[in-house]
């Protein structure tokens, strides 16, 4: 089965990867894809700097330090508040999280998908799903629109 | 009997009756001797393919189905943008009878305009009586405060000269000495209605610059150009000006005869560019076009006069909104105010919260070379291919900016401008290179019937939907209205694609 989607993986990898390398991202969503995920990221090219869950509990916690770098950021059922400023301060390329997260991030110029609904978009499971996925990703955070988020006449 | 009074068919559905489709099959049968059905399909077939293109693209002595009109259509549009003002188009009535009929299916508004009704004779002996005797009757009969003459075709084939014409018709008293007929001669036969708009706009200023002493003074001019949108688009810039506390002038504005109110009186004149106004235009500092293409000699006697001159393409949506404001803050020293750069980020926000649902698709645009430059340029900036860019009316010099444009963007790769070409061109390349939405005036309702391409209907004629030129497609308003417009079409058509039950509704979304 592996062999049979090989050529799939490499082809979106070599399609996606060089418009996503480095691209950092920050995650927040239920009890398992905040660390799930972060292994399609990674092949992408991008850096999961900051994740967390909505309901998770202390063994899922536990689970995901076998998932993140030392260093990334991790809140637990993180209000809206602390989120905020954590982009803020982090400035990540895209954060993911849900529907009532979204258009705050995006109002702050930060590009931004969910990660429950898939923003409507998806599958993004197995295999067929990651070439949709690795799309996506591409699509939100090499829109041209956000190049234009300051004025030309606000210096 | 198909027909009931309890329950009126009309032709959507009468003609579908048994009767009817008796009637209309024994017709064929027995009188139109037509060719066999397969025949048709093959031919049909035929014209579908790459081998097919290839002639068609190398025709050159006929054009079938041009996205274009004739210059005295842009003439009367002008005429019916300044004061009081009666277009005279001198030259055969059934001309008139288009250039109406022509907009009033565009605008559901009445047009008025005259014709000095050359017939037969005066092909032989000239138009000098009907210019003589029709500016004698308008202007007894409708009290115009002005009549901007025009031409047909047929009294420039016979060289009739207006301006010889004019002043006779002034000594024979049709009209008093002193009362303003400005002309311009508008070949149809040579380019196209943005032409046509270019003549009769120079003529007017001509008219009233020539002979004055100009006074520079701090205000800016605004030339829209031949524009189906013109009603909501001069507000949309009359708006964005006073929120930036500029003086300007608006040269040539039909936004008020074009829209006049249901209130038990029927206007023939409404608002206009004041022929005041008209005469002090000439000491602005600057005139800024939004259709280079529509006012090339119009911005030229401007320089002359020793204005600045700007020209632009259509500009659309943010980027291209941006660059119209600078541009304006630059001429008037006045800054764009914060109302205008929250609606920028508005529109911006809305651009963001859709433009997933546009990303990477494809699009072919027709329409004049202003708008499909300017609308090229939106839809790249949306992340969308403007995959096949046609304009009739354009030419060389249109065609390397439009592939400079395209050549900017990575959007833009694999994308090309065809200057001069029909909507016969535009079928071969739909056919032969198919994209996933049109964009274009009503016409393009056989394109998308023929080859199944949607088509999302921006541009000029509009005859078969209601009232969209009463909204702006200029500013960041109106970069909204057309996002909307693109939007609306891509979620009837995926909703349409998905609505099969167990086979294709999975995708039948509530949200999008």
């Amino acid at each position: 089965m592996i062999e049979k989607y090989s050529a799939l993986v490499s082809g979106v990898i070599d399609k996606y990867r060089p418009r996503l390398e480095g691209r950092k991202v920050m995650l927040f969503v239920g009890g398992l894809r905040p660390r799930h995920v972060i292994g399609a990221y990674e092949d992408l090219g991008m850096e999961v700097v900051g994740t967390g869950y909505e309901f998770g509990h202390n063994d899922d916690y536990q689970r995901t330090t076998h998932y993140v770098k030392d260093g990334t950021l991790i809140y637990d059922d993180v209000t809206g508040y602390e989120f905020e400023k954590f982009v803020e301060k982090v400035k990540p390329d895209l954060v993911g999280s849900g529907i009532k997260e979204k258009y705050v991030f995006q109002k702050m110029g930060v590009p931004f998908r969910q990660m429950h609904s898939w923003d409507y978009s998806g599958p993004y499971h197995g295999y067929d799903g990651f070439a949709i996925f690795a799309r996506d990703m591409d699509m939100a955070i090499n829109n041209p629109a956000w190049r234009l988020t300051r004025a030309p006449w606000q210096a | 009997m198909a027909q009931n009074p309890g329950e009126v068919l009309d032709h959507f559905n009468l003609f579908r009756q048994p009767e009817y489709v008796e009637m209309l099959t024994n017709k064929k049968k027995n009188f139109e001797n037509p060719v066999p059905d397969q025949e048709v399909e093959k031919i049909r077939d035929w014209t579908k393919t790459q081998e097919y293109r290839e002639k068609n693209f190398s025709r050159t002595a006929v054009t079938i189905n041009p996205a274009k009109a004739c210059q005295p259509l842009g003439a009367v549009f002008v005429a019916a943008g300044f004061e009081g003002t009666l277009p005279f188009v001198h030259g055969s009535q059934g001309c008139v009878a288009y250039y109406r009929s022509h907009f009033s299916r565009h605008f559901k508004e009445p047009t008025s305009c005259v014709s000095s009704s050359m017939t037969e004779d005066a092909a032989v002996f000239g138009g000098l009586k009907n210019m003589v005797e029709g500016l004698a009757n308008a202007y007894s009969l409708y009290k115009p405060k002005m009549i901007a003459v025009s031409t047909t075709c047929m009294a420039e084939v016979i060289g009739d000269d207006l301006n010889a014409f004019i002043k006779n018709a002034k000594e024979q008293g049709s009209v008093p000495q002193e009362f303003d007929v400005p002309y311009a001669h508008t070949p149809a036969f040579v380019g196209s209605h943005v032409t046509g708009y270019d003549n009769a706009l120079k003529g007017i200023l001509t008219h009233f610059w020539n002979g004055r002493e100009r006074v520079a003074d701090e205000k800016i001019n605004f030339i829209g150009g031949f524009d189906g949108y013109v009603v909501g688009n001069i507000r949309e810039i009359r708006r964005m000006f006073d929120l930036m506390g500029i003086g300007y002038t608006i040269l040539c504005d039909p936004s008020d005869t074009w829209d006049t109110p249901t209130d038990g009186q029927f206007r023939m004149y409404d608002g206009g560019t004041t022929l005041e106004e008209t005469k002090l235009a000439l000491n602005a500092k600057a005139t800024v076009s939004f259709q280079e293409f529509c006012t090339e000699k119009s911005l030229g006697f401007c320089a002359e006069k020793g204005q600045e001159v700007l020209a632009l393409n259509h500009p659309i949506g943010v980027a291209g909104t941006d660059k119209f404001l600078m541009e304006i803050a630059r001429l008037t020293g006045k800054p764009v105010p914060e109302a205008l750069t929250r609606e920028r980020g508005r529109l911006l926000d809305a651009i963001a919260d859709s433009s997933a649902h546009i990303h990477g698709k494809r699009f072919a645009i027709y329409g004049d070379p202003d708008f499909t430059y300017g609308m090229a340029g939106f839809l790249m900036e949306l992340g969308a291919e403007p995959v096949h860019v046609l304009a009739t009316n354009g030419g060389s010099a249109w065609q390397t900016k439009v592939t400079e444009l395209l050549e900017s963007s990575p959007f833009g790769k694999g994308c090309h401008a065809y200057a001069g070409r029909d909507l016969w061109h535009m079928r071969s390349l739909l056919f032969t290179e198919p994209v996933d939405f049109l964009i274009g005036n009503t016409y393009g309702k056989y394109l998308e019937r023929d080859t199944g391409t949607p088509l999302i209907r921006i541009g000029f004629p509009i005859f078969d939907r209601h009232h969209h030129h009463r909204y702006p497609i200029w500013g960041y308003q109106g970069g909204l209205n057309l996002l909307v417009k693109v939007l609306d079409r891509i979620f009837d058509d995926l909703d349409r694609n998905t609505n099969v039950p167990a086979k294709s509704d999975y995708s039948y979304d509530i949200i999008r």
